[in-house]
C-alpha cells in the first residue's frame, strides 16, 4: 500500500489516456446532425449598432440558422451576470450591467459577440458569418482604468457613471494614518500589475445537444465546475429548469481559472440547439481566444510603507485601481477586493493596514480571475515594497522580512485586513530557502558575473496565500452568490471496487490519481480499483469545481467525510456480522478488527455483505454501501513559502536570464508529492511568463488588440524558465481533516515579485513587468544618464 | 480557409504555366507562411500551386566558390549540410535557428526569400554574402532584389529556382529573436568576402538592408568592437510593442559585434 498510498509520488492515472491521444475533450465529441456556431464578432472597440442585415446570411449554401441580440431578446434569453455583489465603501451596492449573450445595440470590446450563424460545417458557418452585414458606427473607445477614471472619460455603460463598478475599502484607515505618523521612514512604490491572457492549451468549447423525446438539454463545455454552469443557465440565463439541463466538462485542457466562468457562446449554442432541434458545436479558434477568454491581473497601484528606525512595519496603504474590462465577468467584482485586499498583510506582523480599491470597466475584454486571482497581485505588491524598503534602510532582505515576520507561536493571528490565518511558520520557510538557495554564496556568484559582463541580482518573495475560500456563511456575508463548500460521493461496488464521485474538476491537476490514494490509503482499496468520476451533473450528486487551490482542501476533505461515513456504515454491519458491540470495532486501512479478539474482516467482505444482505437485519441496516457527503471549510487554508530568484541580466541587450530560482513551500501534509512538484513548476512558470514575458496591450486611441495572437503575445516557452530547485516545509492545515492546504497558484503568485526584485537589485533601476530586453536596456539607459 | 484548386506542379514551366491560368493563383512551397494565413481566411487564392513535387529545386551543391541552394531546400537541410558547415557555417547556423522544427522541416529558403518578411532571417544572408537570386527568367542581385515592406524585384508570374551564395573567407550571424515569435526583432549578418565586408541587417527596418557604417569600420579593422562602438542611427527603422526604433539601432551594433566574434571562431 506504501507505495500508491498517502505520500507516494504515483505516476498519474490519466496521462496514459492523454498521452496517447486516448482523451476527449470537447472538440472530440460529435453528436449526430451536429451542425457548427461560427459568431460575429465586433471589429470595433466602442460602437453603436445601427443594423444587422442577415438576410445574404442566412440563405448562403449551408448555412441553417443565424441569430442576433434581438432574436435572444425576443426569447427573452436572461442576462450574463456578475455573482459577486460588493458593497462600496459608502455601504452602497456596487454598479452592475447588463451582458446580453449577443449583443443589442451597443459593443464594447474588439471580440464582442453579435451575431452567431449556425452551418452544416465549420467552413459553412465562418462563410455565413462573413455575410452578416452589420452597420456599426463606430464610438471612441478607453482601454486603461486610469484614463477611464478620468473626467470626461467615454461612458462604457450608462448604468455606471464614470466608469466606477465600485471604490472599496478594507482595513482601519485612521489607525493607518497614525502609525504613518509615528513613522522613522516611509517606503513608497508605483506599480503595473500586467494584463495578462490565460490561454489554456485547449481553447473553449461547447456542444449544445436537445432530446425532443424527453425535452433534456446537455451541454458538453469547457468548464472548472459543470454545476455552476448548470445553476447560471438555469437560473440566470433561464434556458431550462435545473432538472432539464445537464453540464458536462469532460477532459478539458487547462483553465487557470478562464473556464470558470459563464460565458455567451455556451448559452448560445445550448439555447439554440434546442431551437433548430440540433446538436450545434463551437471550438474557439486562437485568435477568439485571445480576444474574448476573459483575461488577467490588470491593476495600476500606488503603495507605501510605514517603518520605525529599525524597519519595523508600522502601517500600510494601498491604493490600485483594477481594470475589470467592458462587462463583469463571473467573478470579476471578488478578485481585486476580497481575493487582494485580504492578503495585503502577507507574512507580516503590520499592525494597521488600510486598502482601497476602484474598480473600473473599460472597452477591453472582461477580466476576472487568472491563476492565483488577486492573491498575485496582494503579493506582488507587499513583497515588492518590502524589498524596496530593504534597499533603502540598507537592511538585508532576508533580515527585514525576518524581523517583520508573524510569529509561528502568534497563530491563529488575525490580521488587520479580515483574515484570520490558521498556522505558519514563514522564518521556517525563509531559512530553508536560504539555505537551499545558498544566499551566503550569492556575492561569490555574482563576481563570476560581473567578470563576464553579465548584472547578476537576487531577489525574494515571502508569499501568503488563501485558498479554499471558505466558509459558505462569511463568504455569503461578503457578498458572494454562491456557497463554497464541496460534495463527495463514495461509491462500493458489491465486489469491493469503488467509485469516487467528485463535484472538484480535474482539467490537469490529476486528481484521478490524488483522489484514488486518498481513498486507497485510508479503505485499503488498491488505486486500480478506484475510479474517480468529475465533471457532469448527470452523474455527481452536487459540486461547486476547482478553482483557487481548493480542490484537495475542500473537495479531498468532502470525500474524506463521506470515508467516515462509509466507516461507520461498514462498522453497523461488521458490529452485526461479528456480534459485537460497535464500540469494541477498530478501524485501519481497509480492516476491521474487534478488540482484544482476533476477527476481523476486510471492507470489501463488508461491502459484498452490505449487497448481499443475506445475514443483515435489512428494517435496521440499509442494504448497499454507497455514502455522500458535503463539506464546508471552516476557514481558508493558508499555503505560505519562500522563493528565491537569481537574474543574470545581459547589460548590453538586457536580456534577462533566471540563473536559479528556488521554491520552499508549505502546502501541509502532500498526498502525492510529484503532482505537486509538476503544479509547483506550471506554477512558477507562469510568474516568470508575467514577470519577463507576457502582456496583453490594447491600442490607447483605437481599442484594437495589439497583441491578438503567438505573434505578439509571448508565453514562456522551455528555454525561457531555469531548472527549479522546490522543496517543502511542513505545516498541517489545523482545521480541516486531511492537514492539507493547496498547491496548484503559489508558484503563478510567489514568483513575478521574486523575479522583479532580482532585476531591480542586478540593475538597480526601477522597471514594470513584463521585464523584456526592450525595458530593461531602456531602464539601463535611463540610470546611465541620470548618473552622467 | 476559403475553398481553392489545388494542382501539383510536375515543373517550372508546368507550375508558371498553372499560375498564369488560374484567376488569382498562388505557388505554395513550404507553406508555413502562405497556409495560416489562409487558414485565418485573410489571404484567399483561387489556386494553389504545390512546388512540393519539384525535386530538382531541392537540393544542395558547392561548385566555382558557390554555395548553390535549389528553392525548395528546406530550413532543415541547410541547417544539417555537411557542405555548408564546410563552406559557410554561419547560413548553418542562420538556418538552424528558423523558427521550430517543425518550421524547418516544411519552410524553403525560396518560400523564404520571395516573401522578404522584415524580419525573417535568411534576407540578411542574402544581403550580407551578397548571393545571387536565379529565377525562371534572369539571375538579381542581393543589392537590388530586396525593394521595401514585404516588396522584392520579382515580378509577377516570376520564381525563384535557386540562391547562390558566394563563399566568405569568414562570416557569422547572430540573432536577437523577438520574445513571441521569435523571428528576428534584429539579425546581423557579417561577411568577410575576400573581396570587401558585407554587413546584412534584417529586422530592423521594413526590408534587409546594409549596415554601411559597419562594414566601413570592420573594412579597417575587423574585429568585434569595431562593430560594436559603431552607433546606428534610429531615424526609419521599426518600432513597435516589443522595441523601439532606438532599442534596434542599438542592437545592430551589437549583435554585428557578436557576429564578428562568431566569424572569428569566438
Ligand atoms: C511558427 C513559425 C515560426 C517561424 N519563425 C521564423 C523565423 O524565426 N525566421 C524566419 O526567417 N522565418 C520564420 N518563419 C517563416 C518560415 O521560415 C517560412 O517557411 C518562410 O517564410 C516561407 O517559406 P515557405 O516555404 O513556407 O513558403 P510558403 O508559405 O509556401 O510561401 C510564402 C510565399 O512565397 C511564395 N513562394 C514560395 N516559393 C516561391 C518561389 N520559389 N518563388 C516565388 N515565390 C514563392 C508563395 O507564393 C507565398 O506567397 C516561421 C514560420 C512559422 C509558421
Amino acid at each position: 500500500m506504501a507505495e500508491t498510498g498517502i505520500g507516494a509520488a504515483v505516476r498519474r492515472k490519466e496521462d496514459q489516456r492523454f498521452l496517447t491521444g486516448a482523451g476527449n475533450y470537447v472538440d472530440d465529441i460529435a453528436r449526430p446532425g451536429q451542425t457548427y456556431a461560427c459568431f460575429v464578432r465586433s471589429p470595433h472597440a466602442h460602437a453603436r449598432i445601427r443594423s444587422v442585415d442577415t438576410k445574404k446570411a442566412a440563405a448562403a449554401a449551408g448555412v441553417v440558422a443565424v441569430f442576433t441580440g434581438k432574436d435572444v431578446a425576443d426569447a427573452k434569453l436572461g442576462s450574463l451576470f456578475c455573482g459577486w455583489m460588493v458593497t462600496d465603501r459608502h455601504g452602497q451596492p456596487m454598479k452592475t450591467t447588463p451582458h446580453p449573450v449577443l449583443a443589442a445595440d451597443t459593443v464594447r470590446y474588439v471580440g464582442d459577440h453579435v451575431a452567431v450563424v449556425i452551418g452544416e460545417s465549420r467552413e459553412a458557418a465562418a462563410a455565413g458569418a462573413e455575410l452578416v452585414s452589420v452597420d456599426y458606427q463606430a464610438l471612441p473607445a478607453v482601454v486603461s482604468s486610469v484614463a477611464a477614471l478620468k473626467s470626461g472619460a467615454t461612458q462604457v455603460h450608462k448604468d455606471v457613471p464614470g466608469n466606477l463598478v465600485y471604490d472599496w475599502v478594507l482595513g482601519d484607515q485612521a489607525a493607518t494614518e497614525t502609525a504613518f505618523k509615528r513613522a522613522a521612514h516611509v517606503t513608497k512604490i508605483d506599480l503595473v500589475n500586467n494584463r495578462l491572457i490565460p490561454n489554456a492549451i485547449e481553447p473553449r468549447a461547447s456542444v449544445g445537444d436537445y432530446d425532443r423525446g424527453t425535452d433534456q438539454l446537455t451541454l458538453y463545455t469547457t468548464s472548472q465546475n459543470p454545476h455552476v454552469h448548470r445553476l447560471a443557465l438555469s437560473a440566470f440565463i433561464q434556458i431550462a429548469p435545473e432538472t432539464k439541463i445537464r453540464v458536462v466538462a469532460p477532459d478539458i485542457g487547462g483553465g487557470f481559472g478562464s473556464k470558470i466562468f459563464i460565458y455567451a457562446e455556451e448559452c448560445v449554442v445550448l439555447w439554440a440547439a434546442k431551437k433548430i432541434g440540433r446538436p450545434v458545436k463551437w471550438t474557439a479558434d486562437r485568435v477568439e481566444a485571445f480576444q474574448s477568454d476573459a483575461h488577467g491581473r490588470d491593476h495600476v497601484t500606488h503603495a507605501e510603507l510605514a517603518m520605525d528606525k529599525d524597519g519595523k512595519f508600522l502601517g500600510f496603504k494601498v491604493s490600485t485601481i483594477a481594470n475589470l474590462g467592458a462587462y463583469l465577468s463571473t467573478f470579476s467584482s471578488s478578485v481585486p477586493t476580497y481575493l487582494y485586499g485580504t492578503l495585503l498583510a502577507g507574512q507580516y506582523a503590520t499592525p494597521a493596514i488600510f486598502c482601497e480599491v476602484k474598480g473600473v470597466l473599460t472597452h477591453t475584454a472582461p477580466v476576472d480571475a487568472y491563476r492565483g486571482a488577486g492573491r498575485p497581485e496582494a503579493t506582488y505588491v507587499v513583497e515588492r515594497i518590502v524589498e524596496e524598503a530593504a534597499r533603502q534602510l540598507k537592511i538585508d532582505p532576508a533580515e527585514l522580512r525576518r524581523r517583520n515576520f508573524i510569529a509561528p507561536s502568534a497563530f491563529p493571528y488575525q490580521t488587520p485586513v479580515a483574515l484570520q490565518y490558521d498556522s505558519g511558520n514563514y522564518v521556517g520557510a525563509l531559512d530553508k530557502a536560504l539555505k537551499v538557495a545558498d544566499y551566503a554564496g550569492f556575492a561569490r556568484r555574482k563576481a563570476e558575473s560581473t567578470k563576464r559582463g553579465k548584472l547578476r541580482g537576487v531577489g525574494f518573495s515571502s508569499y501568503i496565500e488563501a485558498c479554499g475560500i471558505a466558509p459558505s456563511q462569511v463568504v455569503g456575508s461578503l457578498g458572494a452568490g454562491v456557497g463554497l463548500y464541496e460534495a463527495a460521493e463514495v461509491r462500493f461496488n458489491a465486489t469491493g471496487g469503488v467509485t469516487v464521485f467528485t463535484g472538484s474538476h480535474s482539467h490537469g491537476q490529476g486528481h484521478e490519481t490524488t483522489f484514488a490514494q486518498l481513498v486507497g490509503d485510508r479503505l485499503g482499496v488498491p488505486i486500480e480499483n478506484i475510479e474517480v468520476v468529475h465533471g457532469d451533473t448527470g452523474r455527481i450528486p452536487f459540486g461547486m469545481g476547482t478553482y483557487g487551490s481548493r480542490s484537495l482542501a475542500v473537495g479531498g476533505s468532502a470525500i474524506d467525510k463521506a470515508m467516515d461515513k462509509i466507516i461507520a456504515k461498514g462498522r453497523k454491519i461488521v458490529a452485526h456480522l461479528m456480534e459485537a458491540s460497535e464500540g469494541d470495532i477498530e478501524f485501519k486501512k481497509g480492516m476491521y478488527t474487534v478488540a482484544g479478539t482476533d476477527k476481523k474482516m476486510s471492507l470489501g467482505e463488508v461491502a459484498f455483505a452490505a449487497y448481499v444482505p443475506h445475514k443483515l437485519p435489512t428494517d435496521q441496516i440499509e442494504p448497499g454501501l454507497d455514502e455522500t457527503a458535503f463539506y464546508d471549510p471552516k476557514n481558508f487554508t493558508f499555503p505560505f513559502g519562500t522563493h528565491i530568484c537569481e537574474v543574470e541580466v545581459d547589460p548590453e541587450t538586457g536580456r534577462t536570464s533566471i540563473a536559479k530560482f528556488t521554491a520552499i513551500d508549505d502546502f501541509g501534509h502532500i498526498v502525492n508529492p510529484m503532482i505537486v512538484e509538476g503544479q509547483v513548476h506550471g506554477g512558477i512558470g507562469q510568474g516568470i511568463g508575467q514577470a519577463l514575458l507576457e502582456a496583453c496591450v490594447y491600442d490607447e486611441k483605437t481599442g484594437q488588440l495589439l497583441t491578438g495572437s503567438m505573434m505578439d503575445y509571448a508565453l514562456p516557452r522551455a528555454d525561457d524558465v531555469p531548472s527549479y530547485t522546490v522543496g517543502l516545509t511542513t505545516t498541517p492545515c489545523p482545521h480541516n481533516p486531511l492537514g492539507v492546504k493547496g498547491c496548484g497558484e503559489a508558484g503563478a503568485i510567489a514568483a513575478p515579485a521574486a523575479v522583479m526584485n532580482a532585476i531591480t537589485d542586478a540593475i538597480g533601476a526601477p522597471l514594470e513587468m513584463p521585464a523584456t530586453p526592450a525595458r530593461v536596456w531602456a531602464a539601463l539607459q535611463k540610470r546611465a544618464a541620470k548618473a552622467a | 480557409m476559403y475553398q481553392f484548386e489545388y494542382h501539383r506542379a510536375t515543373s517550372v514551366e508546368d507550375a508558371l504555366a498553372k499560375l498564369k491560368k488560374a484567376s488569382d493563383g498562388k505557388l505554395v512551397a513550404g507553406g508555413m507562411t502562405l497556409i495560416p494565413t489562409m487558414k485565418q481566411r485573410l489571404a484567399q487564392p483561387s489556386d494553389l500551386i504545390d512546388l512540393g513535387g519539384l525535386k530538382d529545386l531541392r537540393g544542395i551543391k558547392v561548385e566555382g566558390g558557390k554555395v548553390v541552394i535549389g528553392a525548395m531546400t528546406r530550413h532543415f537541410d541547410v541547417a544539417n549540410s555537411a557542405d555548408v558547415k564546410k563552406a559557410i557555417p554561419a547560413l548553418a547556423v542562420l538556418a538552424g535557428g528558423i523558427g521550430d522544427p517543425m518550421v524547418r522541416y516544411r519552410g524553403t529558403i525560396g518560400g523564404s526569400i520571395a516573401n522578404s518578411d522584415p524580419s525573417a532571417d535568411y534576407p540578411a544572408a542574402v544581403l550580407g554574402l551578397g548571393a545571387t537570386i536565379k529565377t525562371n527568367k534572369r539571375e538579381i542581385a542581393a543589392d537590388s532584389y530586396f525593394k521595401g515592406l514585404f516588396e522584392t524585384a520579382l515580378e509577377a508570374g516570376e520564381m525563384i529556382t535557386a540562391v547562390s551564395f558566394p563563399v566568405a573567407k569568414r562570416a557569422g550571424y547572430m540573432k536577437f529573436p523577438q520574445p513571441a515569435s521569435r523571428y528576428a526583432m534584429v539579425g546581423v549578418f557579417v561577411a568577410d568576402t575576400g573581396s570587401g565586408i558585407r554587413v546584412g541587417v534584417t529586422g530592423a527596418g521594413p526590408c534587409a538592408f546594409r549596415a554601411k557604417d559597419i562594414e566601413a569600420a570592420l573594412a579597417k579593422s575587423f574585429t568585434p568592437d569595431a562593430a560594436g562602438t559603431v552607433k546606428i542611427a534610429s531615424k526609419g527603422l521599426n518600432s513597435d510593442i516589443h522595441g523601439s526604433a532606438e532599442y534596434r539601432a542599438h542592437l545592430v551594433s551589437v549583435m554585428a559585434k557578436r557576429a564578428v566574434a562568431q566569424a572569428l571562431g569566438g
